[in-house]
């Protein structure tokens, strides 16, 4: 067929443009000289000029206003316009448009053309974009042709159905009875067709798939026939007759055998036979012993059938064909739960598969190894996923050290053997592991009290070779921090002997703390195990300079944490050794207690911060109590630092249980609920205080109106004690409307330093009705203080 | 078995050159041009940048993409997840021997020039995103009768040759 000239020349003219700016010019140009031929009435050249259209249209541009044009060209008699006009409105059309609806009459007409090349258009256009409307519209005629016409006609039809019912799902029950004749059809393009529409038939409804289930046994004749049929020029593909028709039959009959003994059996024998013929050598065969598989698996074989099927599936692991690997092993990760130990068969190709090229073959290899890990191949597995692990890409580090955790964590045939293989994994993946990461693994060692000695030993040098791995450095120096008695004691039974000085131990921790690589959650854990150290090894004083330095540090938690820990040389050393003991084994928690938070800062972090740089904390627990409170909280990392909650300094030592409780209960002592002080001519004045030290305390007032009129001018005065300094905040309003509808609160600080009796008068000032309203009251008691007033 | 499920089997096929430039576009369900323009772009990033030995299977959202190169053009294929990957890489190789048939040695250039062509074939090979007809010689011979049809309606009208 001689090509479209003018066509051509215009494509050629764009390609030739150098600039975007160029090709945009030469398109306006062709698109103007198209518009106006558009306009032209009669124009030989009309098909050319769509045809054009339809080019730049594929560019990216514009192309709108040839919609139109290809619906006065679908209507036209001739048959190059036809052509062109059905593919532009494929193109340029979607059944959202309203010019779609437009063609339906051509269609219409055209279906029952004499030509089938034109009936061929209509068809393939309403199976492309018919909307809802024109297929309801359109489908008897579907239904007649998908009777009485020839084979091209038959299996255009067909799949014109199959469009039909995806679209208007009630008019299934319209071909049923079509579909089901054709079965008996030898053209293969028909029998695909009818194995298609059947398909999608049942698939929509459960009791067509039951009518459809007696077809069975003619679809098993079909695939007999294809499969030991001789050669076949018209339908051959390297060996394999008609593959296209075989997978889709393939498909069908899972979908009949699916959860059905009888349908099942029936078709057996023929998977059998499918399964063992097809060659497969070429992707060709492959594909068809793919599907042949997925049936198998999908329906109620016999385990015989189903362990050749997942053979043929191992089979396909050890396939140079990187493809034909890959949907192994997909295939295989979806059969896993329920065939496990049919795939463990196969353990060894797909463990080697981890070292395959190809990125996606390994996601897969990785996926399907840890799906393998049980307690009998556990030490094996996790030599070959360590080994993954060193080498693999970084996209799939943190799900391979997500899965050997877990896996190690299910499965660890020791409590040294667990531990070895999370210090493997934080040296050689530590920046692609999880937070809780940190906590698990200190949790874990805490545990395994025999190994303490081993542990830190195994840190310590962990730590010397290579500081760069966040993870594994904090774990280090927490273990350093705890069990540095034991490193110093130089032998331990599962490591060769090493001797460790204290200043050895001490130039590590200084080289963490010190480092640029360090984040500031390090360094704290390396400060905090400085001073653990003081208690447990001798001489003490460059701990003291250490912590003296980070007093001025940039972190704020690290400036904290320092000057806390300076206190604690100075003030309160003789509180030292017991706030600094060694931790008891924490207790495995469920996430939302301490484990699950980002628990590697220690409990001080999640104490409402309202310390004053340099004001000695006090420690107000006996070291009795701090393992009360251990126990109690149930996971923390460091022992309760002196907790910065102001009412604990005025309370008793006989309260101090239920302060402990207090402490616990919400992190931050709760206000107490605010009293009524005041209520007179329905003016309400409630009062709620708060301490934020152990001399300073903010009382919140709140006004409320219950009269009948707005109260306006309102303010409220407040005298105290001489030695009792008083600040009063801005008040919220000066203005109470009626009927409560809003309130007015006041702030006033108190700081009472010499702790005196604590009283206050108010004045309540307003205005109401046009007339000015004064009254006092003395408040002698505040929520929250003892009646002594502190 | 819930009707929503029911798709067909493929959901676009794209052609491209290494360049990204579009060479023919088949959608099989109805979609926006913009969500369009974005498939398109989506494609063509992806699959330009797999690596060359990499296996012809992506994952995107909800489909499986099946490409292959053949010289200097992209064949992309959407399929649906529940679809078999392997003959979905027989059914582009099925469409390039049907255009290779038909240009004899079909090359890039051919597609540009007389993308209508290729458009016409695939619409005997596939249709409402199904496989039409399995047989090459069947599509080949209609492709040539269609043609003719052509010609000969045009040499009715007595109008010059294109």
């Amino acid at each position: 067929m001689s090509p479209s000239v003018p066509l051509q020349e215009m494509i050629r003219a764009i390609r030739s443009a150098r600039t975007q700016c160029e090709e945009r010019g030469v398109i306006q140009r062709e698109c103007a000289a198209i518009r106006a031929q558009f306009r032209q009435v009669d124009n030989g050249a009309r098909s050319h000029n769509l045809a054009k259209l339809l080019y730049v249209h594929m560019l990216g541009y514009p192309a709108h206003f040839g919609q139109m044009e290809c619906v006065r060209m679908i209507a036209s008699p001739r048959y190059s316009e036809k052509r062109v006009g059905y593919l532009g409105a494929m193109m340029l059309l979607d059944e959202k448009q309203d010019a779609s609806l437009l063609i339906t009459n051509s269609i219409k007409n055209d279906l029952s053309h004499s030509n089938q090349y034109v009936q061929s258009l209509a068809l393939c256009t309403l199976a492309c974009m018919g909307s809802a409307e024109m297929c309801r519209d359109l489908a008897p005629e579907i239904d007649r042709l998908l009777r009485a016409s020839n084979s091209y006609i038959k299996k255009k039809a067909a799949l014109c159905a199959v469009h039909i019912v995806r679209k208007v799902q009630d008019l299934g029950e319209l071909f049923a009875p079509a579909a089901r004749s054709l079965l008996s059809e030898k053209n293969h393009g028909v029998l695909h067709g009818a194995v298609v529409l059947i398909t999608e038939l049942c698939e929509r409804n459960p009791e067509t798939l039951e009518r459809f289930r007696k077809t069975v046994p003619d679809l098993v004749q079909i695939m007999k026939g294809l499969v030991i049929s001789g050669y076949s020029p018209e339908h051959d593909v390297a060996g394999i007759s008609d593959p296209f028709l075989q997978v889709r039959i393939l498909r069908l009959l899972r979908i009949l055998g699916r959860n059905n003994e009888a349908a099942s059996d029936a078709m057996n024998d023929l998977l059998a036979q499918v399964a063992t013929n097809t060659d497969s050598t070429k992707t060709v065969g492959n594909a068809v012993l793919y599907e042949t598989v997925l049936t198998v698996l999908d329906i109620k074989s016999e385990s015989g059938l189903r362990v050749l099927a997942v053979n043929i599936l191992g089979r396909f692991l050890l396939n140079n064909d990187r493809n034909i690997r890959y949907i192994a092993m997909t295939s295989l990760q979806r059969i896993v739960g329920t065939d496990h130990n049919a795939v463990q068969r196969h353990r060894g190709t797909i463990v080697d598969c981890l070292k395959d090229q190809d990125a996606s073959v390994k996601r897969r290899a990785l996926e399907l190894s840890l799906a393998l890990v049980s307690a009998s191949n556990i030490r094996s597995m996790m030599k070959e996923l360590l080994l993954f692990l060193s080498s693999c890409p970084p996209e799939l580090r943190a799900q391979a050290a997500s899965g050997i955790f877990y896996a190690a964590e299910r499965y660890a045939p020791s409590q040294r053997w667990h531990i070895d293989t999370i210090l493997h994994v934080l040296t050689t993946a530590g920046g692609d592991v999880r937070d809780e990461t940190v906590p698990n693994l200190i949790q874990l060692i805490t545990n395994a009290s025999e190994l303490h000695c081993y542990t830190v030993h195994k840190l310590y040098r962990a730590l010397l070779n290579d500081i760069s791995q966040q993870s594994l450095v904090q774990v280090a120096c927490w273990c350093i921090g705890e069990y540095g008695d034991l490193l110093l004691r130089g032998e331990c039974q599962e490591t060769e002997p090493a001797q460790v000085t204290e200043d050895d131990v001490l130039d590590a921790l200084e080289t963490v703390l010190q480092s640029h690589m360090s984040s500031p959650a390090t360094r704290g854990f390396a400060l905090t195990a400085t001073m653990k150290l003081s208690t447990r090894i001798l001489d003490n004083v460059d701990v003291i300079h250490v912590g003296y330095e980070f007093s001025s540090a940039l972190s704020l938690k690290l400036q904290q944490r320092a000057v806390e820990y300076n206190a604690l040389f100075r003030k309160y050393d003789h509180m030292r050794a017991a706030v600094l003991e060694r931790m008891p084994v924490i207790e495995k928690n469920s996430p939302g207690h301490t484990n699950g938070e980002s628990a590697g800062e220690p409990m001080k972090e999640i104490q409402p911060p309202k310390v004053k740089q340099g004001e000695p904390l006090l420690p107000q627990q006996p070291a009795n109590q701090v393992c009360d409170l251990l126990g109690l909280l149930g996971g923390s990392e460091e022992p309760l630092q002196p907790s910065p909650a102001p009412g604990l300094s005025l309370n008793t030592a006989s309260t101090a249980g239920g302060d402990l409780l207090d402490l616990l209960g919400g992190l931050e002592p709760t206000p107490p609920a605010p009293v009524t002080v005041y209520e007179k001519d329905g003016v309400t004045l409630t009062l709620s205080c708060e301490k934020q030290s152990d001399s300073v305390l903010t009382v919140t007032l709140t006004a409320s109106n219950s009269t009948d009129s707005d109260m306006s001018s309102f303010t409220l005065q407040a005298a105290v004690p001489k030695s009792v300094q008083l600040h009063m905040k801005a008040p919220s309003g000066d203005f109470l409307p009626a009927r409560g509808a809003a309130k007015v609160t006041q702030m006033v600080v108190l700081n009472n330093p010499n702790k005196v009796n604590l009283k206050m008068r108010i004045r309540v000032s307003y205005t109401s009705q046009g007339s000015a309203f004064q009254d006092t009251v003395q408040i002698d008691s505040f929520p929250g203080l003892s009646a002594a007033g502190h | 078995m819930s009707h929503d499920n029911s798709k067909p089997l493929m959901r676009f096929l794209l052609l491209f050159s290494r360049q990204g430039k579009l060479r023919l576009q088949k959608w099989f369900t109805p979609m926006s041009d913009r969500e369009k323009k974005k498939i398109i772009r989506d494609m063509t990033t992806m699959v330009l940048a797999r690596q060359p030995r990499s296996c012809n299977f992506l994952h995107w959202k909800d489909l499986k993409i099946i490409y292959k190169r053949y010289a200097s053009l992209y064949f992309c294929l959407a399929i649906e997840s529940q679809e078999n990957e392997l003959l979905a890489l027989e059914v582009i190789h099925r469409y390039v021997e049907l255009l290779d048939k038909y240009f004899g040695n079909v090359c890039e250039l051919d597609i540009i020039f007389n993308f209508e062509k290729a458009y016409f074939i695939l619409d005997e090979f596939l249709m409402g995103g199904e496989i039409q007809e399995t047989s090459k010689q069947v599509v080949n011979r209609c492709i040539e009768s269609s043609d003719m049809l052509q010609e000969t309606m045009e040499e009715y009208m007595s109008k010059p040759a294109f």
